[in-house]
């Protein structure tokens, strides 16, 4: 049989299959109908300290291959979530990957020590990304000083695995991957959403009520796995990539990009039982290739020397 | 538990240049589903469009032998997978995931059960309708549409035993005009002693009106709300509702998990 299990930094994973921030509910959403603990792992809606309500509706909007969202972040605060999810989530054997967002860098290091104290969570994935909200968020990952700051305020607090997650609303995601890893990430994490909007030329007004919304889906894929390969040249500690993921032939490409990990978002909305066509297509796969590890695939891109077709005389 | 299944289309009935019914086989959703549940449906696999799209249960269908063979979808055509499913033919597969959210609350036993409807929000009345037929209390439906030829379905729920009141934008059949029209004299005419539970299903202001109207007399409205949903299933967050509990701030409820159904007197209708 062949063996799907990967590691990131300290946590072992029994498959590279985390369902994404925000696209998952808190996992007990969906308890009934997947059983988490088959989940590489589930990485919980992105908490701030304190409860919020997020954006009025409308949030989500479909676009081609895709869909805009601006939820901005509505949440039930970290200690609800210690005190009312993250129990059912240990009970069910889930592999919880708790997503932060913070305001300030002290923010994120409060919610840190929070998670730090609580029994039962796998790794802390730093939401420096989401575009959808005016204080926090992609203010810090889009900038190298605040992506370094926020990552060494949580290092600080925690031994727990920690993940910064990258935002793709940069020129060049490699080098705030270079920065995570300097300031003690132990993985990253990419790509969240794509800042992005939607017209209504009826009524000629924006289709999100937040006007601004993040796009995902496989619209995003090719992008989302050009910056993998990316951050996988720049970079040591491991990659969790994400963006578009539909097919197993979607996590492999991701994979052999550099991705030890992949995160599926939108697609669990489509096909909420997803997970099981995705295991069988990667057992497919290994067998159809003769390979027993899935791990031998992480960065296996074939970049051959291009030997030019027609050399010119002249 | 909401089951999820690639269910053959047994047919397509046209009921006018926007309204069609889909009936599916699928009788694992349908002998679970409830009054005033729904199912997220999508046709095709491909990406475009890609997200499913929430459906009423319409009706319960039943073989030969009246074991539950399936359920049916009232759809009105307003968008591309709305269209999709207007045009959708025999022997086709629709994915099907429900029944999800939650059901009407039956009325009590001597309560009269007031039914409004605005346009395609008769799609859940039918299966509420059916689950009252045993009842002594009167069961009424208020009902409206543009025109005569929008209004549909009428003699079943006359079969039903139900007490029909039609409005229609234009005149052309029933009252003309809104539908709040004959629910205000049927308030007024209404001996306050007597207990009537309002559901109302169809166009937000039609159901803030309704509410407010009903309110106006003493009498709660259960609506049912029809917010854009991305997954049914309370991982996305897109569907909220603001919900406003007395005495205490407007919080954004999730729709698919909460609702559909919502006490209309607690919605913040100005958020909405
Ligand atoms: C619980 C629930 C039950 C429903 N039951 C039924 C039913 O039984 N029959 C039926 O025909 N419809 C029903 N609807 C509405 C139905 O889901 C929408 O009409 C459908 O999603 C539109 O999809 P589309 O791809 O055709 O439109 P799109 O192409 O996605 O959109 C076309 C236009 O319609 C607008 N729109 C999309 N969705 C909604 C919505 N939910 N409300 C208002 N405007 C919208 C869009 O903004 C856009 O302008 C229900 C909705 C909910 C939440
Ligand atoms: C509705 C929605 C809500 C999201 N919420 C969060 C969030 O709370 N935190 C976060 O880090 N990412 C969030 N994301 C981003 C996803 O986790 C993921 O990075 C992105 O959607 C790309 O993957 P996908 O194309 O597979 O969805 C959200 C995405 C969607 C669609
Ligand atoms: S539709 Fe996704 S949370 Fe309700």
């Amino acid at each position: 049989m062949s063996d799907l299990s990967v590691t990131i930094g300290s946590l072992r994973l029994s498959n590279p299959l985390i369902a994404a921030s925000g696209c998952f509910g808190y996992g007990v959403e969906y308890a009934d109908l997947v059983a988490l603990d088959t989940l590489g792992g589930v990485a919980v809606k992105g908490l701030f300290l304190e409860e919020r309500e997020g954006h009025p509706p409308q949030r989500i909007v479909e676009t081609p291959s895709g869909m805009l969202n601006a939820i901005g972040l509505q949440g039930i605060g970290a200690r609800r979530f210690v005190s009312e999810k993250l129990p059912e989530l240990k009970r069910r054997g889930a592999v919880v990957v708790v997503n932060i967002c913070g305001s300030t860098v002290d923010e994120y290091a409060e919610i840190a020590r929070i998670l730090d104290d609580a029994d039962g969570i796998g790794a802390i994935e730093l939401n420096i990304s989401c575009p959808n909200i005016s204080k926090g968020g992609m203010m810090f990952g889009c900038s190298l000083e605040g992506t370094h700051d926020v990552i060494s305020a949580v290092r600080r607090v925690t031994a727990l695995p920690v993940m910064p997650k990258l935002t793709p609303n940069v020129t060049d995601v490699a080098s705030f991957a270079v920065a995570a890893e300097e300031a003690g990430a132990d993985a990253v994490s990419l790509v969240n959403t794509f800042l992005a909007m939607a017209i209504d030329v009826e009524t000629r007004r924006p289709r999100l009520s937040n006007v601004l919304g993040g796009l995902s889906g496989p619209a995003i894929r090719p992008i989302a796995v050009r910056m993998v390969h990316e951050c996988h040249q720049a970079i040591k500690i491991p990659i969790v990539g994400m963006g578009g993921i539909m097919t197993a032939e979607d996590v492999l490409e991701f994979m052999i990009a550099g991705a030890t990990a992949v995160q599926v978002g939108t697609a669990n909305f489509v096909d909420p039982l997803i997970w099981d066509k995705l295991f069988d297509g990667l057992r497919a796969y290994l067998d159809r290739h003769g390979i027993s590890s899935l791990v031998d695939l992480v960065g296996s891109l074939e970049l051959e020397e291009r030997t030019p077709a027609c050399k010119s005389s002249s | 538990m909401p089951v999820d299944v690639d269910a053959v289309v047994i047919s397509n009935t046209k009921l006018s240049d926007f309204y069609n019914v889909v009936a599916v086989a699928a009788p694992d959703v349908a002998r679970q589903a409830r009054p005033g549940q729904f199912v997220m449906v999508k046709p095709d696999k491909d990406y475009d469009p890609l997200l499913r799209r929430p459906f009423s249960v319409f009706e319960i269908l039943r073989d030969p032998a009246g074991r539950v063979s399936g359920f049916s979808l009232l759809n009105k055509r307003i968008g591309v997978t709305t269209r999709r499913l207007y045009d959708i033919t025999p022997g086709e597969r629709l994915q099907c995931l429900g029944p999800l959210g939650q059901a009407f609350e039956s009325p009590a036993a001597d309560q009269q059960a007031w039914m409004v409807a605005g346009g395609v929000g008769l799609a859940p009345f039918l299966t509420l309708a059916e689950s009252l037929v045993e009842r002594l209390a009167a069961t009424r439906l208020f009902y409206g549409g543009r025109s005569a030829d929008d209004l549909f379905y009428l003699e079943t729920f006359e079969a039903l035993g139900v007490r029909l009141e039609l409005t229609t934008d234009d005149g052309s059949r029933g009252h003309p005009g809104l539908v709040t029209g004959p629910l205000h004299r049927a308030l007024d005419e209404t001996d306050k002693g007597i207990s009537v539970r309002l559901y109302a299903c169809g166009p937000t202001p039609m159901m803030q009106a309704v509410t407010e109207l009903a309110a106006t007399h003493g009498r709660s409205t259960d609506v049912s709300l029809e917010q854009v949903m991305g997954c049914g299933l309370g991982g996305c967050y897109s569907c909220v509702v603001p919900v406003a509990e007395p005495g205490q701030p407007t919080r954004f409820v999730r729709s698919c998990l909460q609702g559909p159904v919502f006490d209309g007197g607690r919605i913040d209708w100005d958020q909405l």
